[in-house]
């Protein structure tokens, strides 16, 4: 016989679990009294249930396993909504497991009693309520499979403390991982006949590549079938470390602030091809002029992104790398001269406006931090974002090789993301080194995380680009409404400080000069140590295709940029 | 543009909850949505009439198929099939009227169901138009009350949409495989 708490951990073991993000409360506190009788699993107590969720989403993002965040009833199973939305929102296979009221006080506004499936109903890809100790084993094998077939995301388990409490037969041995589904796939000859003609009649091809291409591991297929066929990719936020950044093949991320040559290279396209992407209004524009000229294949494993946002002429569903690989062999080999040699004119015109040209003026610029910060790493650092401006700044200015190395709130943008799932991630992956990119705002929101590296003992590395402000909302009021900061101007505690609070490294960098050598001591310092990088305050981020605009109508970098700081120097 | 679709379901708590959430979150706009028991144990069935155009409706089927608990969605919109709706109104029917309210009866082939001194409870079955028509035609006797169901709809001829032993070509996965439910044995 068995409790079901003690029946929650060895399903947890038995699905390969090591690590358990949490916080612990009354509804769950049976689970957590068993376990002490599980050493095999490792408990991270967090600050905030926000960040257990963060965790464990950078957790799975950074080495492919399901993350498991832990709460209790009420407010922390409610403090875990935003990270749950967040990991629905990237595809991010999570199984949050909340403790609730004992079932015969369900329904009565019990003490600490909340209705977190029905809360949690539109932002996971399922929930359950687990009444039964009988129940907690089939249900737990359910969400982990749920979580990581098909598109993967979140599932919720809400136990009931009786459920967790009462005992039932359970055979640990016999426990097995249940094998993932297969997603809905159509391997129709004609369509795929199609798909191959229309790709080897086009001349203007551009590969759109997402997140979907790292969730597949499509990597070496991705590459195969560009080499191939010479067709350039351009990648999505999400996408991008899905194609090694300095292959010649590589235009770069697109949509809202990619590079003009990217964006134009996708406007006058005579074919898109998108793989494992979702066509999300941050890449396309307004969708009216979107891509006018090409016909569009999609290969996706999720059937309702299928003509949701853009009409495709060809959907070839399933997993993107067994797709890949059936087109790869009727592929006819290009060399696409006219096209790619096209684009790398494009490329040219952007390149001078490109603020790495930047000679030192003194000034020290966010894209200057991040550009020393790839040279210093030699772009082999994970690297874990916050929201905002940095955010935008990382994707154009680190350039990413390798798969899972960018891990970053795309879809739902949330604020507060980066520490915790640095943390996750390093978990996931404790030989990497990490480094989290904040911006002063969002760094703020989940800080109090730092105790929880500094407890694990973690070896991280934090750099705050403290511009002052609510950088990326400043820069729409400075665009699009009249300059007025309202409510963006922001004070921030010295985060040197702040960190040699928490026991780690503090270090406070104000020029260009100070930049690597900074890196480097945050490097060495085992431990985790945090830079404050204090950069220009009004910078913005360029290009950027306003929203509602056509994705070809960007606001460029300003040229008198260069001007007034080469005067300047 | 109405479509219909024929939704099976997992008869667990709060799969209408979770249907009706799909619905309201992604916009669309349901015109009726019925569900009941089917002679499948365990499994209801919904007969869903969605505001939508034909390029929508597989995005509607490829959401509901996102829903673990839905075992089998059928647009049946261009299927011959057969639509039903049930209706029971209450008019004012004083003696004088009560006559001319008997033949509106009559030519629909509906059913008195109550009898009181001052009015009539009737109820008929029919497609929305006939029901629509009924209505119309005992309006202007003052309708005191009434209630529709919404539709209910099944393809024509023998084959059904959805039988046992017939695995679900559904993206999701099985969420029925878990073993701790019943649901479905009868067809997995
Ligand atoms: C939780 C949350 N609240 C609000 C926003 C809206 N928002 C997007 S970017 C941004 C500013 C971020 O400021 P900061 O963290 O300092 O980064 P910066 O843009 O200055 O680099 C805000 C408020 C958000 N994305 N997430
Ligand atoms: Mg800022």
């Amino acid at each position: 016989m068995r409790t079901g708490a003690q029946i929650l951990w060895e399903c947890l073991i038995g699905e390969g679990v090591k690590h358990v993000f949490g916080y612990p409360g009354g509804a769950i506190l049976p689970a957590y009294d068993a376990l002490c009788g599980y050493p095999e699993i490792h408990h991270v107590l967090v600050r905030h249930e926000q960040g257990a969720t963060h965790m464990a989403d950078g957790y799975a993002r950074a080495g492919g396993g399901v993350g498991v965040a832990m709460a209790t009833s009420g407010p922390g199973a409610t403090n875990m909504v935003t990270g749950i939305a967040t990991a629905m929102m990237d595809s991010s296979p999570i199984v949050c497991i909340t403790g609730q009221v004992g079932s015969k006080f369900l329904g009565t506004d019990a003490f600490q009693e909340t209705d977190i499936t029905g809360i949690t109903l539109p932002i996971t890809k399922h929930n359950y309520l687990v009444k039964r100790a009988e129940d907690v084993a089939p249900t737990l094998r359910a969400a982990f499979q749920l979580a990581r077939s098909g598109r993967p995301g979140p599932v919720l388990v809400d136990i009931t403390k009786d459920a967790q409490q009462s005992s039932c037969e359970f055979d640990r041995s016999a426990y097995i991982p249940m094998a993932l589904t297969e997603g809905k796939q159509n391997f129709d000859a004609d369509q795929y006949a199609t798909a191959i003609d229309m790709i080897n009649a086009s001349e203007r091809p551009v590969i759109l590549a997402g997140h979907g291409v790292l969730l597949s591991n499509a990597m070496d297929e991705l590459r195969e079938f560009a080499e191939r066929a010479s067709i350039p990719i351009a990648m999505t936020l999400l996408g991008i470390g899905g194609f090694p950044a300095s292959h010649p093949l590589n235009l770069g991320m697109m949509g809202m602030h990619g590079e003009a040559w990217v964006n134009h290279a996708i406007q006058e396209a005579d074919l898109l091809l998108a793989f494992g992407m979702r066509f999300d209004d941050r890449v396309t524009g307004t969708l009216k002029t979107y891509a006018p000229h090409a016909k569009k294949i999609h290969v996706e494993i999720d059937p309702a992104e299928i003509n949701k946002n853009v009409r495709v002429d060809i959907a070839l569903l399933g997993d993107v790398r067994q797709v890949l690989t059936r087109l790869i062999p009727d592929l006819a080999r290009e060399d696409r001269q006219r096209w790619l040699h096209y684009i790398d004119e494009l490329k040219g015109d952007s390149a001078v406006r490109d603020i790495q040209k930047l000679p030192d003026s003194g000034h020290l610029y966010a894209a200057h931090v991040i550009h020393d910060l790839w040279r210093e790493t030699n772009g082999n650092s994970i690297v874990v974002t916050d929201v905002g401006q940095h955010q935008m700044w990382e994707a154009q200015y680190y350039k990413h090789e390798q798969p899972r190395s960018l891990i970053t709130s795309g879809g739902l943008g949330t604020m507060g993301f980066a520490l915790p799932a640095a943390i996750g991630a390093k978990f996931a992956r404790p030989e990497a080194e990490i480094w989290v990119i904040a911006g002063d705002g969002g760094f703020q929101m989940t800080m109090a995380e730092l105790a929880t590296a500094a407890q694990e003992e973690l070896d991280l590395n934090i750099a705050v680009i403290n511009n002052g402000y609510l950088g990326m909302v400043r820069q729409w009021q400075e665009f699009f409404y009249d300059r007025r900061y309202s409510a963006t101007p922001l004070l921030s505690p010295d985060f040197a400080k702040l960190a040699e609070a928490f026991g780690l490294l503090g270090i406070t960098a104000r020029s260009r000069n100070q930049v690597a050598p900074a890196i480097r001591e945050a490097r060495q310092r085992r431990g985790t140590a945090l830079i404050n990088f204090m950069v220009e305050q009004e910078d913005s981020v360029f290009p950027m295709v306003p929203s509602g605009a056509a994705l070809h109508q960007m606001i460029r970098r300003p040229s008198p940029l260069v001007e007034t700081a080469a005067s300047e120097a | 543009m109405v479509r219909t679709f024929i939704v099976y379901v997992a008869d667990h708590p709060g799969v209408l909850n979770r249907v009706s959430s799909l619905f309201r979150r992604r916009g669309y706009n349901i015109e009726s949505l019925t569900v009941g028991h089917t002679h499948l144990p365990e499994i209801s069935r919904m007969t869903v009439v969605v505001a939508i155009d034909a390029q929508g409706a597989p995005l509607v089927e490829a959401n509901l198929y996102k829903l673990p608990e839905v075992l089998h969605v059928h647009d049946i919109s261009s299927v011959p099939s057969l639509h039903r709706e049930l209706v029971i109104v209450k008019v004012a029917a004083s003696q004088d009227v009560r006559p001319e309210v008997m033949r509106v009866v009559e030519a629909f082939r509906a059913r008195v169901l109550e009898v009181a001194t001052e009015s009539l409870v009737i109820e008929a079955t029919g497609s929305e138009d006939v029901i629509d028509s009924l209505i119309e035609g005992v309006r202007p006797y003052g309708i005191l009350e009434m209630t529709r169901t919404g539709r209910v709809a099944m393809t024509r001829g023998s084959a059904p949409v959805f039988a046992p032993g017939q695995v679900p070509p559904k993206g999701a996965a099985p969420f029925w495989n878990s073993g701790h439910l019943t649901v479905l044995r009868n067809c997995s």
